[in-house]
């Protein structure tokens, strides 16, 4: 993200880093510093962890402590609620990092008997802001002032007032709001809060629900403006801005080898670009997932990392299965060398598979990633949103100068593309055949493209035996029949 | 003294009359002073036996903070049971005359 860091000099506006993970680059830098932001969506988007985070993040990370107001939650609650995700907020009110501030309002008790104002919650948030010296506040959600009390017209001129009072204290605020049927809150917040608005939104679109954020604006300042995927697991909120990632990225000649003897042959007799994308396409049974076995293991060999997102079967199976020709994967694992990653992309989203998947790789760290398969990723999202879905992941990988490696189950072998038509993303297309011949089936294997290099165009058999891949004609003359000649 | 006997004194207390109100004002402001005006004066005629407490929230934040006070100014009668609040300057005679639920003196 080095490009994001050179953006963030803005000189104009000053920001403040929320510390979530994502959330700062699409902001370049993160909110606007000592002014109020409102984030705003339905129940359960994700809007107090949000701002927890930013109060959390600000009191541990950047040394600024932070006043959490709750209108709903009472501060015990909300200290049980947030320890499972490791906030200690007990530790942190205790050694004056944070405060809790739970105002309690409820309608039925009130009776309103002519002018009055808001001078008691000016009183609490001041004075909290006070005591601990804070630098950020959050209000959660101040729209439980207007069930409270039934005068808009004074409501209205008391929130403004407070939002100004926010502003000469210094801080910089978030406001909670929920979503409205006319407005994006359901008391028009937005009017009050128009330095920067982020709407949050959890929607289930075939039964799969995704998380998504979008900065709706951000005055003086440049953000992205598309809608990003996000993610709640067990550290909290991370935001992927993926769709800034641009084609602009490093290009390497090295090589890698493929493991298979032959097939660096049929590829320049050097194999792999690194960092390029190999698909390898081909019907069940054709031996894709022994293709990617040979890769894991030659590259393991050599000392590089290597992830391996399994979508059809698990680890341990994978694992048997390629013994069984020879390959032992088992022990790059143990050496910390190879990482599983295993599950059903139907089990969420594919913005949610992208966001996990992207989460893994930047902390594994790895050099080689196989895909198996990608045609499994088609159940968990509609065509398009898979196919943006690779790009971004192609991109993402490419930046970090990645060496992937897919597998694709093409239900129709001679179709000259893939299911869900990812061939054009990819640097080396790697298409496997099985052909009938004399009652029995032969494998194959061709080379369809591979940028960038003279390979071979031959149908090439191979048998799968007890020490791997082995192809039937080593002959480099025969198999290394280049393109154009 | 038990929970029944506390029930007893106190239904004896407000069959006579007994209130205990306290009033929260932000600062001396027209408003502020607008209120005090006001209920000292319902409170002289209609009510005989009762305590009224003015505290000043700029004082006392802390007592705001802890009984959630928000609004200023904000009237709220501890007894007779149940506790009600009011909020306002006050000027709405009637609506405190009858949620303090306020006989007239005869």
């Amino acid at each position: 993200m080095t490009e994001i860091s050179t953006l963030i000099t803005e000189k104009e506006l000053k920001k403040c880093p929320t510390g979530i993970e994502g959330l700062d680059e699409l902001t370049y830098g993160g909110l606007p510093q000592g002014r109020p932001t409102l984030i705003c969506g339905n129940a359960g988007c994700g809007k107090t962890l949000m701002s927890m985070e930013f109060i959390v993040n600000g009191a541990t990370k950047f040394n600024e402590p932070g006043v959490y107001v709750s209108f709903e939650e009472k501060s015990e609650e909300l200290i049980t609620n947030f320890n499972s995700l490791g906030f200690d907020l007990k530790h942190l009110e205790e050694t004056k990092k944070i405060s809790l501030e739970y105002i309690y309002i409820e309608r039925s008790e009130i009776e309103e008997t002519g002018e009055y104002d808001l001078d008691g919650l000016f009183l609490i948030i001041g004075n909290a802001i006070d005591t601990i010296g804070a630098k950020r506040i959050v209000l959660d959600t101040v729209e439980a002032l207007f069930s409270g009390f039934t005068n808009e017209a004074i409501l209205r001129a008391e929130l403004r007032r407070l939002f100004r009072f926010l502003k000469d204290k210094g801080v910089t605020a978030i406001i909670t709001g929920e979503r409205g049927d006319r407005y994006m809150t359901k008391y028009g917040l937005e009017e009050y809060v128009a330095d920067c608005v982020i709407m949050l939104d959890h929607r289930v679109n075939d039964q799969i629900a995704t998380r998504r954020l979008k900065i709706i604006k951000y005055r003086g300042s440049k953000h992205g403006t598309n809608e990003y995927p996000f993610l709640i697991d067990e550290k909290g909120i991370s935001v992927l801005p993926v769709t800034s990632v641009g084609l602009d990225y490093q290009v390497s000649s090295d090589r890698i080898k493929t493991g298979v003897e032959g097939f660096d042959l049929m590829l320049d007799n050097k194999g792999y670009f690194k960092g390029s994308a190999i698909l390898v396409s081909g019907a069940a049974g054709t031996g894709k997932t022994s293709i990617s076995g040979h890769f894991v293991d030659s590259c393991c060999s050599k000392g590089m990392k290597c992830l391996y997102f399994a979508f059809e079967e698990p680890q341990n199976q994978i694992i048997r299965n390629l013994k069984n020709i020879g390959l032992d994967l088992k022990k790059w694992v143990d050496k910390d060398l190879l990482k599983f990653s295993a599950n059903r992309p139907t089990h969420t989203g594919i913005e949610m598979n992208l966001v996990g998947m992207h989460k893994i790789i930047t902390e594994f760290k790895p050099e080689i990633i196989v895909i198996d398969c990608v045609s499994n990723l088609i159940t968990s999202g509609a065509l398009l949103d898979v196919k943006a879905m690779m790009i971004r992941l192609l991109d993402f990988v490419k930046m970090k100068q990645i060496t992937t490696l897919m597998t694709d189950l093409s239900v129709i072998a001679n179709i000259n593309d893939t299911e869900i038509g990812i061939s054009s993303m990819t640097d080396t297309w790697i298409r496997l055949i099985n052909m009938e011949r004399n009652h029995e089936l032969i494998r194959t294997v061709n080379i369809i493209k591979s940028r960038g290099m003279n390979h071979s165009n031959a149908i090439t058999e191979f048998v799968i035996g007890e020490n791997g891949i082995k192809l039937k004609e080593m002959n480099s003359t025969k198999i290394g029949w280049k393109t154009g000649e | 003294m038990t929970i029944q006997e506390t029930l007893e004194e106190s239904i004896k207390r407000s069959e006579k009359g007994h209130y205990v109100l306290r009033l929260f004002v932000a600062g001396v402001t027209p408003k502020s002073l607008k209120a005090i005006k006001n209920v000292k004066k319902l409170l002289d005629d209609y009510c005989q036996d009762c305590e009224l407490e003015i505290i000043d929230i700029y004082q006392n934040p802390i007592i705001a903070k802890d009984g959630h006070i928000i609004a200023a100014p904000t009237l709220i009668k501890d007894f007779p049971l149940p506790v009600k609040k009011f909020i306002g300057d006050m000027s709405d005679v009637n609506k405190l005359i009858l949620g303090l639920d306020l006989k007239s003196k005869e």
